[in-house]
């Protein structure tokens, strides 16, 4: 089985959001870069696939140069080859055609994407990639079984989850439960060393449109302080929640 | 050209978030000058959606859609969309709805702006607003496509009545043997519980109530006021809960009316999935938890007293404004 897991370089969790230029670009200064979250649950899956089944697990990304230590991570943590598509990823259906021509060169029987990234959360890629290859797909996917092309998969629905069977080509979108938080690995010292041997190559992009484009950027509005209720007065909260709020 | 809706329904009868989606697309058809057509599947009598303006129902009965199916959900849209025009698209932002807007996209060739929070600020160029960032910041997008769709986050508009009546006709979309490609086998969700996405009052819990044996209060808090159970991410780690109630960054997102946070000190990868709400509480031991700053109001107090009276001042209101 070929595997392959896109990998998004989003700002760490614990960020500053900062934006420059007219608030039209992302403020990258001083910001650490990692594998988005929903992807890594999924690139430890794919492990596990390698490990157990023998599976092949490639990583690509779309982006420019400044990606390639995400890669090399990803490269880290066990993947067998890295992918850069060399252009910016302006917008979702931007890089779902870059990955597209990336899945049909290679020939993968499984794709797996986070169910979004936690930058722009726009949460297309994986569906929109499944659309432009025609693969069957599988969102919010947390749990993934393969034999041969036979596939069950659990997806997480709205108060509970869903188990579906299909085949391969398969494209899913990932999140935690596709593996637990405690199997994440942390690339060791031989992983490093190991990672920075394996290829990693550039592909130029393809002709594509653009269906979206990021005009502006906003930051909330600051929040007034907290109105702090005395744990002696509770029934003050629920007051302030009716005539105030007006949540209850 | 209309602005086509799709109307999600569960046993036959519309979801709140169906009302919602209809609302914004009224206001939307305002905007173009042109009429609402939602698209309803297995609902007996869609007239109810012209009190949220919806002009024209397209009324789809089909036991083989009885079960939600993305790619066949998505045939039948483009069908739809194709067969009234439509220039814009809306959806709400239910995990099945996000499911099959990235399939339609594909099929339409369409230009999709997912969690968008408020009505187009223009029609030329079209541009909405829509969370990024995990909730730490908007951002404008401009759909440059012919056909748009707009992934409408949820209660970011709330519900408009209209005075309007719906006409309602049948439509039989032609699907594919390859639209049932992926084939659900079982569903397994708790009927007697609300959801996260479609609850108005979510009551999370964190480390702070120290184990799964406390959770009963919690869960009668959330009965109390018809809320939904959610809880932290180090909760749903540690296996207290199980991972569909985990809130945060990596979790679920959580959009609603009133957050109400005990014993979650407040990290910034929860606090961002949770920002999207209106009002938020918390109610934490320590006073220096970051999720006082992020915090409308606030208990500094141990919630396994402040809990408890909560309840009973909620029934003592209850009962009050019955």
């Amino acid at each position: 089985m070929k595997i392959l897991v896109c990998i998004s370089h989003v700002p760490d969790t614990t960020s500053k959001i900062n934006f420059t230029e007219g608030d039209t670009k992302f403020d990258t200064n001083g910001v650490q870069f990692v594998i988005n979250p929903n992807d890594e649950f999924g690139l430890t899956r794919a492990m596990w696939f390698k490990e157990k089944q023998g599976a092949s697990v490639d990583v690509v990304n779309v982006g420019g140069p400044e990606t390639e230590p995400t890669l090399r991570k990803a490269l880290a943590i066990g993947a067998d080859n890295a992918i850069r598509v060399n252009t910016e990823a302006t917008d979702g259906f931007y890089v779902a055609k870059q990955l597209a021509k990336v899945v049909q060169d290679g020939g993968y029987d499984l794709v797996i994407a986070g169910r979004e990234s936690i930058d722009y959360n726009g949460g297309m890629v994986p569906g929109m990639l499944a659309g432009l290859t025609g693969a069957n797909f599988v969102n919010t996917c947390i749990g993934l079984e393969i034999e041969g092309d036979a596939v069950t998969a659990v997806r997480e629905i709205d108060g509970g989850k869903e188990t579906s069977t299909t085949k391969l080509p398969l494209v899913v979108g990932g999140q935690k439960g596709l593996v637990e938080e405690s199997d994440l690995r942390i690339p060791n010292m031989r992983g490093i060393m190991m990672a920075r041997k394996k290829p990693l190559t550039v592909v130029e992009a393809v002709e594509a449109t653009q269906e979206t484009k990021a005009v502006k950027f906003e930051k909330p509005a600051p929040k007034g302080d907290v109105t702090l209720v005395s744990p002696d007065n509770v029934g003050q909260l629920v007051e302030l929640l009716h005539n105030e709020a007006k949540a209850i | 050209m209309s602005v086509l809706v799709y109307t999600e329904s569960e046993g036959g009868k519309f979801k709140k978030a169906a009302f919602e989606v209809a609302s914004y697309a009224k206001e939307v058809a305002n905007m173009l000058g042109t009429t609402v057509t939602a698209v309803s599947v297995n609902v007996d009598g869609s007239s109810e959606l012209g009190a949220y303006g919806v002009d024209k129902v397209l009324e789809i009965k089909n036991d083989k859609l009885a079960t939600f199916n993305a790619k066949a959900y998505a045939d039948a849209l483009k069908q739809a969309a194709e067969k009234e025009g439509a220039k814009v698209v809306v959806l709400s932002s239910s995990a099945d709805s996000k499911f099959l807007a990235s399939l339609l996209a594909v099929n339409l060739n369409a230009g999709y702006a997912s969690n968008v929070v408020a009505l187009p600020e223009n029609a030329s160029p079209f541009t909405v607003k829509r969370t990024a960032f995990t909730n730490k910041a908007f951002n404008i997008t401009e759909i440059t496509t012919d056909v748009k769709i707009i992934g409408l986050s949820s209660n970011a508009f709330g519900l408009k009545e209209a005075s309007g009546a719906a006409t309602a006709e049948g439509f039989d979309p032609s699907l594919a043997d390859e639209d049932f490609a992926v084939n659900v086998t079982s569903v397994d969700k708790a009927t007697d519980k609300v959801s996260i996405a479609d609850a108005e009052v979510v009551v999370s819990g964190g480390r702070g109530l120290k184990g799964p044996e406390n959770w009963g209060m919690i869960e009668e808090l959330a009965d109390v006021l018809g809320a939904a159970t959610a809880c932290s991410k180090p909760v749903s780690d540690m296996g207290w809960r199980p991972h569909g109630e985990h809130v945060g960054q990596t979790g679920k997102p959580v959009a609603t009316n009133l957050y109400i946070a005990v014993g979650i000190s407040g990290a910034i990868q929860h606090l961002a999935g949770i920002n999207s709400s209106k009002i938020k509480v918390v109610i934490n031991n320590d006073p220096e938890a970051p999720f006082f700053k992020a915090a409308d109001y606030g208990i500094v107090g141990d919630a396994f007293e402040v809990v408890p009276q909560l309840i009973e001042k909620l029934k003592e209101f209850k009962a009050n404004n019955a």
